[in-house]
């Protein structure tokens, strides 16, 4: 057993961790679930040397060890993966690859040996990058895969990946399962956590589920069904995920989008959107589903005929979308959509600003609509005055959502709504779509996760390399039919 | 995972002891009783209002430079700037004799030409940074050089004299008092209250505060940046334009060394009033604050015989670093 964890405690301010056991095996993949602020990241934390319990022992090969720091761990070979990566993106690949142990002639860096080794992990690996790439200039994946180089490169024997698939597409996580395999074959122990379940399920021998810092079970992944993880996860049972999908009231179209070309990433994309419909945009990441959607609401250039409402207008700014009723929300919610170093209410009230100018800003207005957000959308943090960048990614996710509502848009485009977010938020944020769609709203969805797609929506549209392949409606909504179509296999697509 | 903070329904706020907020109130109560201690004369009411009406032009141009800074941006050319208007309120103030006299007229006319070219500099400064697409450091270090060379130019390697008569017009705008309160103290009043209201009350204020703290969700939150970030550098130029105002008749010249470094002690009075220098939180009363520690600490140097006075820009750098380091402890935990 290379790593061990036996009656691991954490306290902060308050106990996180409960007298968690938990033990990797040679060669076997451990899946750890929970929802956000189960205990996952603590206990990551606390394997691989970031923190040190608060009592309780950690195990390397049998003997309990104290690690002083993730240097200390990663010389045992325990490697953490950060979710967000720890890349320095002005440097080459190899350089990152081996940043802290190079490679050295004399006194001079061994560059022949270190590009040389750094394009063998990189071709074990079956990614085609460049070791004298910067890492400014890869993909979100192939970062990825640069990072798993990196842990290899420090012959990681304990792989611990946080949310690995948290920004891949499907096809992209399956090279990286492929990839596990590979590693798992070679006798590495891989911990791994992700919110998705079905994923969990294909991958994982053994599954634990933490749930408010208590080991609720470790079982063989066999034994468990997607289900019975999801119950013990929020303790209770979740099989309603999403709501069910309303009738449409009317076929009224409020939203006519007719050949918008995004240059270079969008070529002619033509839909239209019907009064109190969710409609589903699936397709890969990099397929133009969010360039589409910002050059909708003027955040990007585009060239096409809109028509909101029967009239036929032009958008060339985001404030020229919010007069006419249109809002978008962010995929990037920490980059693009919220104030991290900032409270909850100026964040709120950022794109709604004229609502509570009367000359001055009427700050109790402002509060008055935190109070209101807070009670509509459920959020939940330790006072008002907390910082955003405080919050967990569920209770930011929904402040986003309060904010974008509050300059009650008539058409609400929501950029993956539930992007590293626990299961159980998710259900709630299901439940707000379902509600707005009810209210008469129009809302398109994007989203990478299949489940999501099929179980919101009323229409989906398939995009594959910047061109819409797709639309499926009713019963023909699939996951099949939608990934033949991702993939470019279907459609207007074809080649 | 990004949860660091247990979840639990929101309780209101609770009051607690922030040193970044008291920080620049305590230092300068410490300076004050210095001071005192060190001569008998520093808080009488006569060196007050001196120390404070000294500190009038720069805290001006501090103001300015707080709304500057808070959008993330940088302004270094104010200095250079200052002297420049100066000069060329001097050039247009004296040509305009023979036709307007040696009245309020022209002294009108200089101010209005003082507020209009400053904020033209500042305009210059924002549309290089904004349209121009160049790093307000570099834009302003360019501007810094032009300006400098400007006023060197015009007064051809010498002074600038403002005529004696106007002058004597000129002069109650420095030196005159409305109900024994000096006239630059109540301008740096007024713009320093208004400026606080504008920063925390204003759409403007709050704009810039979010262009600073995060560019991508300003423009992701419908607000235009780069007309907000244009108008904090029209505001600072107005803002020199309006300190040069109150520092012509102080001295009824200009030269190559008028206003040298000014901008060290804007910047620096900005940052000890806590204000962030990456941008994203500014807060004018602080500034105000830093300008008469600033200015302060020129006072007691010069009131006391141990240190020499010439080192008082040593103590100026050394309070900005040291701003800086108090400034850490405000991060985003993590």
């Amino acid at each position: 057993m290379p790593l061990a964890a036996t009656a691991v405690s954490k306290d902060f301010a308050v106990r996180v961790l409960f007298d968690v056991d938990l033990a990797l095996k040679a060669g076997e993949v451990h899946a750890l679930i929970g929802e956000n602020g189960a205990g996952k990241s603590t206990l990551m934390k606390i394997l691989c040397g970031y923190q040190p319990p608060s009592s309780g022992k950690v195990l390397i090969d049998g003997v309990e060890t104290v690690l002083a720091d993730s240097a200390a761990a990663e010389a045992r070979g325990i490697v953490l993966i950060h979710q967000e990566f720890n890349l320095a993106e002005q440097l080459s690949v190899v350089a990152n690859i081996f940043l802290g142990q190079e490679m050295r002639r004399g006194p001079f860096l061994d560059t022949k040996a270190m590009r040389q080794r750094a394009r063998e992990l990189l071709d074990e690996l079956e990614t085609p990058v460049e070791p004298q790439q910067r890492i400014a200039d890869l993909s979100v994946p192939q970062r990825q895969m640069v990072e798993i180089a990196k842990a290899l490169a420090r012959n990681a024997r304990v792989l611990v990946m946080d949310e690995p698939t948290a920004v891949l597409t499907a096809r992209e996580s399956e090279v990286l399962f492929k990839q596990v395999a590979r590693l798992k074959a070679q006798g590495v122990a891989i911990l791994y956590t992700s919110h998705k379940l079905d994923e969990v399920k294909a991958i994982a021998d053994v599954v634990t589920v933490l749930r408010d810092g208590r080991n609720v079970i470790t079982a063989p992944a066999a034994t468990l069904s997607v289900d019975d993880m999801a119950r013990h996860m929020v303790g209770r049972d979740v099989s309603d995920l999403f709501p069910p999908k309303r009738t449409l009231a009317s076929s009224e179209i409020v939203l006519d989008v007719d050949r918008l070309t995004v240059p270079g990433h969008v070529e002619a994309a033509s839909f239209a959107l019907r009064r109190g419909e969710i409609l589903g945009f699936a397709g890969l990441v990099g397929s133009g589903r969010t360039e589409l959607m910002e050059g909708v609401v003027g955040l990007r250039t585009a060239r096409g005929r809109l028509t909101v409402n029967g009239k036929p207008t032009r958008i060339r700014s985001l404030q020229d979308a919010s007069r006419l009723g249109l809002a978008y929300l962010t995929e990037d919610r920490k980059g693009h959509g919220l104030l991290l170093d900032k409270q909850m209410r100026p964040n709120l009230t950022l794109l709604g600003l004229d609502r509570f100018v009367h000359g001055l800003i009427d700050e109790r207005a402002e509060d008055r609509a935190l109070d209101k957000a807070i009670a509509d959308f459920d959020i939940r943090a330790p006072d008002r005055a907390v910082l955003v960048g405080n919050l967990s990614g569920g209770n930011q996710q929904k402040l986003l959502l309060a904010k974008t509502m509050l300059v009650e848009p008539d058409i609400v485009i929501i950029d993956e709504p539930t992007r590293g977010i626990d299961i159980g938020t998710k259900q709630q944020i299901y439940g707000f779509i379902d509600r707005l769609a009810g209210m008469g709203k129009s809302i398109i969805v994007i989203s990478s996760e299949m489940a999501e797609v099929i179980g919101l929506s009323h229409r989906v549209i398939v995009m594959h390399a910047g061109r819409i392949v797709g639309e499926l409606e009713g019963a023909a909504i699939g996951e099949e039919a939608i990934v033949r179509h991702a993939m470019g296999l279907e459609g207007a697509g074809r080649r | 995972m990004s949860s660091t903070v247990s979840e639990q329904p929101v309780r209101p706020t609770r009051p607690r002891f922030k040193f970044s907020v008291l920080g620049p109130l305590l230092a300068l109560v410490l300076l004050v009783l210095l001071g005192a201690m060190l001569n008998a004369n520093f808080l009488t009411l006569g060196n007050v209002m001196n120390v404070v009406a000294r500190a009038s032009s720069i805290g001006v141009i501090a103001i300015g430079a707080t709304f500057v800074i808070t959008s993330g941006g940088l302004d270094l050319s104010v200095g250079s700037m200052a002297a420049f208007v100066a000069g060329l309120t001097i050039i247009i103030m004296n040509a305009a004799v023979p036709v307007l006299g040696t009245g309020l007229v022209v002294v009108g006319l200089g101010m209005l030409a003082a507020l209009v070219v400053g904020a033209a500099g500042g305009a210059a400064n924002g549309i290089l940074v904004t349209a121009g697409r160049i790093e307000p450091f570099i834009v302003t270090l360019g501007t810094l050089g032009i300006f400098r060379a400007l006023i060197t130019f015009l007064a051809n390697g010498g002074t600038l004299n403002l005529n004696f008569q106007v002058a004597d017009a000129y002069g109650p705008v420095y030196a005159g008092n409305i109900l024994g309160v000096p006239v630059p103290i109540i301008v740096f009043a007024v713009i320093a209250i208004a400026s606080e209201v504008v920063m925390r009350r204003t759409k403007f204020g709050r704009h810039a505060a979010a262009i600073g703290s995060n560019e991508h969700v300003a423009r992701y939150s419908a607000i235009k940046v780069d007309r907000v970030r244009l108008l904090t550098y029209v505001l600072q130029g107005a803002f020199v334009g309006i300190a040069t105002i109150l520092y012509v008749p102080r001295f009824g010249s200009a030269n190559s060394s008028t206003a040298v470094l000014w901008e060290l002690q804007a910047i620096a009075a900005v940052i000890i009033g806590g204000t962030m220098l990456k941008g994203g939180f500014g807060r004018i009363w602080g500034t105000v604050v830093g300008v008469i520690i600033l200015e302060l600490i020129g006072n007691i140097l010069n009131l006391q015989s141990v240190i020499s006075p010439y080192l008082n820009q040593a103590f100026q750098g050394a309070i900005i670093i040291v701003a800086v380091l108090l400034q850490r402890s405000r991060k985003v935990g993590d």
